[in-house]
């Protein structure tokens, strides 16, 4: 017992100590298994060490707003604008060349953040119990008869809750509270994110979801006969949003540069090319071999309702909103 | 007499011991940042908002779905571990040490495996499907969460009561038989009374267990307290509305704590008698024997089949390349953070206990009711609380080693009260009495008669708190130092990510590491009882 006590002691003061170097500290709300090999490569090529926390994206939003001015984190990378935008107060400003790398259609204007891919919504089906021409055209009409109880949703979700700023800010918090109501009324059942919307359809509990477009490759990609199909809604319909993922330089950091030298990796043609390749998400700058299971990016932006990606931040009418019709 | 009035005889000192007051301190102290805390953060409501907050509807709706779950999985639990414990301790059955192991390692299956496993039953991968070509409805809500709960935490009521029946004195039970008294009677009249304490114990331990779990419940779509909390933080970054639902939490531990006491006050267990309790003769099972084997198969089928069979479901999808270093580095890391935290809630936990027996009092009982506070609080506001701390107060502790194990001690040390209590009821202060009349000082025979003896149960706790620590993952995630990894955070990871091939075999990985552990448990705990009856 003594010795395991010392061991652990060792292991406290070995760990601690081996921090002077060279390091930037990214909170990480991209999970470890997709990106571990990002961060070696990053490792290598600039001889920074990186110490990553991985953790939910709101969770660690969270503890940043927790930690304030103490914050040891230099770099936030997020899955969501969502969380983005309700951290910007704790972001430093961007140099504006960062987000001048990237696409038009993805930077942030405010310069708090810049987007490192992007991701669009989509529907997924049952391909065993839906047939093609029951296949909703709009998101309204998952509030008729026929969808009554096969529908799922999270609405704890970052993408999700991304997605109802956008519905309001396009159509009037009104029409979306309206929506949302209906939903309810009409059994779409709660899901804790978008991978078990996937397990729930396969599950048989329910028939359709309305999750990011990434994680059905997953799936598929290791199992054929998976019985889950993906699909779009009607070119412009809100259902099939633009939406990023991006970084952003923590105000309480006192290592700026190396943060930033992490930010300017992830926007590299290399890194980008993985995060496509490997995440099945789009890339956010041009030159970048597209993933070929996607819809490619221009057919995409065709369908896409034009939404602009910085005002995905304003969260907290959302929330209201989501809270008022009781699914917060 | 009650047994806290013989107690205080033994210790004698109206005072108690510096030796007994300062680990209880600390214990109270530690426990009390996390209330403190939600106190603080409660308070920043505006008072317009506060009316609507603490009388949303929702909240009425959220707390009758935790009675309800808290029902479930007590009923369930009791109904899976009551019979088990009884056949493993006054049966003929064979193989008594194999069953033990098997009723108790369902410990270390995390709870969200649980919950996949028993969506995953009547789901497209699932066994009905793949072997029986049925499907079948899919469970979830109240019945599924609280099956996937008593699952999993039925092995802790089963540990409790297992070495309750063991320290029982048969004698008893024998004079019943002896005056024509009927098996059934004797169980009503005789043993279950001496067994309430020890189900009562492990009821409040589940139960505190289950309104603060999130993993399982998430899953199953049953919208209680903690998931409620975990909504607030995560899914709305709102930790004033969140802090406000975690008060609520307490107070309903609070009234918890309240009726346990109620309902096991002025109970005795130690032997009056001269001479040494023996060993219990075997009841014949006789042609009940097939009864007894159907049932520990069907135990173990759910507890511990349908968890594997999905994580073998996952793994036929392909397993990735297994990076045996990375598995290695990452189960020693675990093992060096969760044993120094087991031995570390030990030490804590020992002078509490003996404090609460001992010297009871008003400080004691609130230092107790404060451990159990620390362990309902949902994990998620505990390390929150830590975080708001560390930085405040001492900011160089923060994301290190030390912090990590200081918020799992404190959230875990009420886990070890049980195995301690029992153990020191069981023995008594027949021995100790002797030694003071031998001029012995009060601590000194403390040490040198129960001390020893309470060497089994303090490891048998002391793992236990391990298991818990290996499965953990809130406070991991938000306190691990920069680089440090546990297996369970690694499992999660992938399962979140949809990548159920790669997580497979860490999942199966922790249950096969904490079963090593398990096993010692049994070693440890069927023992202790033993030795202390002798």
């Amino acid at each position: 017992m003594k010795k395991t006590l010392l061991a652990g002691l060792g292991l406290v003061l070995g760990l601690t100590s081996f921090a002077a170097a060279e390091t930037v500290t990214i909170y990480s709300g991209r999970g470890e298994a997709l990106i571990a090999p990002l961060i070696k490569q990053f490792e290598a090529e600039t001889g920074v060490t990186a110490e990553v926390r991985y953790g939910g994206t709101s969770e660690l939003a969270t503890l940043l707003l927790e930690e304030g001015a103490k914050s040891p984190a230099d770099v936030f990378w997020a899955q969501d604008a969502g969380a983005l935008g309700a951290l910007s107060s704790a972001f430093a400003d961007l140099p504006a060349e960062v987000n001048e790398t990237v696409l038009d259609a993805f930077r942030n204007d405010a310069n708090k953040w810049v987007a490192t891919s992007g991701r669009t919504r989509v529907l997924v089906y049952s391909t065993e119990r839906v047939k093609d021409d029951d296949l909703p055209k709009n998101i309204a009409d998952l509030t008729d008869e026929k969808y009554k109880g096969r529908v799922a949703w999270a609405p704890t979700n970052g993408g999700f809750q991304a997605f109802v700023t956008a519905f309001r800010l396009t159509k009037g918090d009104e029409t979306v509270k309206a929506w949302l109501k209906a939903m309810i009324a009409n059994e779409a059942k709660v899901y804790r994110n978008n991978g078990t919307q996937i397990d729930a359809i396969a599950n048989g509990e329910v028939d359709f979801g309305l999750i990011n477009n990434y994680y059905l490759g997953r799936y598929t990609a290791r199992d054929a006969e998976f019985p889950v199909g993906q699909t779009t809604f009607a070119a412009g319909d809100i259902g099939n949003l633009v939406l990023v993922a991006g970084a952003g330089i923590v105000e309480a950091s006192d290592n700026k540069e190396n943060a930033r030298k992490f930010i300017d990796f992830l926007l590299s043609p290399a890194a980008q090319q993985f995060i496509t390749l490997q995440g099945y998400e789009y890339p956010v700058r041009t030159g970048i071999i597209p993933h070929a299971t996607l819809e490619p990016l221009e057919a995409v932006n065709e369908i896409s309702p034009k939404v602009d990606t910085n005002t995905l931040g304003d969260l907290e009418a959302t929330l209201n909103l989501l809270r008022e019709v009781g699914l917060l | 007499m009650t047994v806290l009035a013989t107690f205080t005889r033994a210790g004698r000192t109206p005072r108690p011991p510096l030796l007994l007051v300062v680990p209880a301190l600390v214990v109270g102290i530690g426990t009390l940042l996390p209330v403190f805390y939600l106190l603080m953060r409660a308070l920043d409501a505006d008072a317009s908002q506060l009316g609507e907050i603490v009388f949303r509807q929702r909240n009425l709706f959220l707390l009758l779905n935790t009675l309800k779950l808290v029902a479930v999985v007590l009923t369930l639990g009791t109904l899976f571990a009551l019979p088990a414990a009884w056949l493993v301790t006054r049966t003929d059955i064979r193989f008594k040490g194999l069953l033990s192991f098997l009723m108790a390692l369902p410990l270390a299956v995390p709870g969200y495996v649980m919950a996949y496993a028993l969506l995953g039953l009547s789901g497209y991968y699932g066994f009905a499907r793949q072997w029986a070509g049925i499907s079948l409805p899919p469970l979830h809500g109240l019945w599924g969460a609280g099956l996937a709960l008593s699952l999993y935490t039925f092995p802790y009521l089963f540990l409790n009561l297992r070495a309750a029946f063991l320290g029982m004195d048969p004698a008893l039970e024998e004079s019943a038989q002896s005056l024509g008294k009927s098996r059934l009677v004797i169980f009503r009249h005789i043993v279950l009374p001496q067994l309430w304490p020890a189900m009562v114990a492990s009821w409040l331990i589940v139960g505190l267990y289950v309104i603060g779990d999130f993993g399982a419940i998430a899953l199953m779509r049953y919208e209680v307290f903690s998931y409620a909390i975990f909504t607030q933080y995560s899914g709305a970054f709102d930790r004033t509305y969140a802090a406000w639902l975690s008060l609520m939490l307490l107070a309903l531990t609070v009234v918890a704590l309240s009726a346990q006491r109620a309902v096991t006050r002025n109970r005795r267990f130690a032997r009056t008698g001269t001479g040494s309790a023996r060993i219990t003769r075997p009841i014949g099972l006789g042609r009940w024997h097939l009864a007894a084997w159907a049932f520990f198969a069907l135990v173990v089928l759910c507890s511990l089949g349908l968890p594997l069979m999905v994580l073998g479901h996952w793994m036929r999808l392909g397993v990735p390349e297994a990076d045996w270093a990375h598995l290695g580095r990452t189960a020693l890391g675990t093992f060096l953070t969760a044993g120094p935290t087991a031995i570390l809630t030990m030490v804590l936990a020992v002078p509490v206990v003996v404090l609460t027996l001992r010297h009871p009092g008003p400080f004691a009982s609130l230092i107790e009711r404060l451990a159990f506070m620390g362990y309902a609080t949902p994990a998620l506001a505990f390390a929150l609380a830590m975080v708001a701390f560390a930085l405040r107060t001492a900011p160089f502790l923060y994301q290190s080693y030390a912090l990590l194990m200081f918020a799992y001690v404190m959230s875990f040390v009420a886990l070890a009260f049980g195995p301690l209590r029992l153990a020191l009821l069981q023995i008594g202060t027949k021995q100790e009495e002797a030694a003071r009349a031998l001029g012995v000082s009060p601590t000194a025979a403390f040490m040198r008669v129960v001390l020893p003896r309470l060497r089994r149960p303090m490891v048998a706790g002391s793992l236990l708190v391990f298991i818990m620590v290996v499965k953990e993952l809130p406070i991991t995630y938000l306190l691990a130092p920069m680089g440090y990894s546990t297996l369970a955070m690694n499992v999660f990871s992938r399962t979140n990510e949809g990548m159920m091939g790669d997580a497979a075999p860490l999942a199966l990985s922790i249950i096969l590491f904490s079963s090593l552990f398990v096993g010692l448990i049994l070693k440890y705990e069927g023992s202790a009882a033993r030795a202390a009856g002798k």
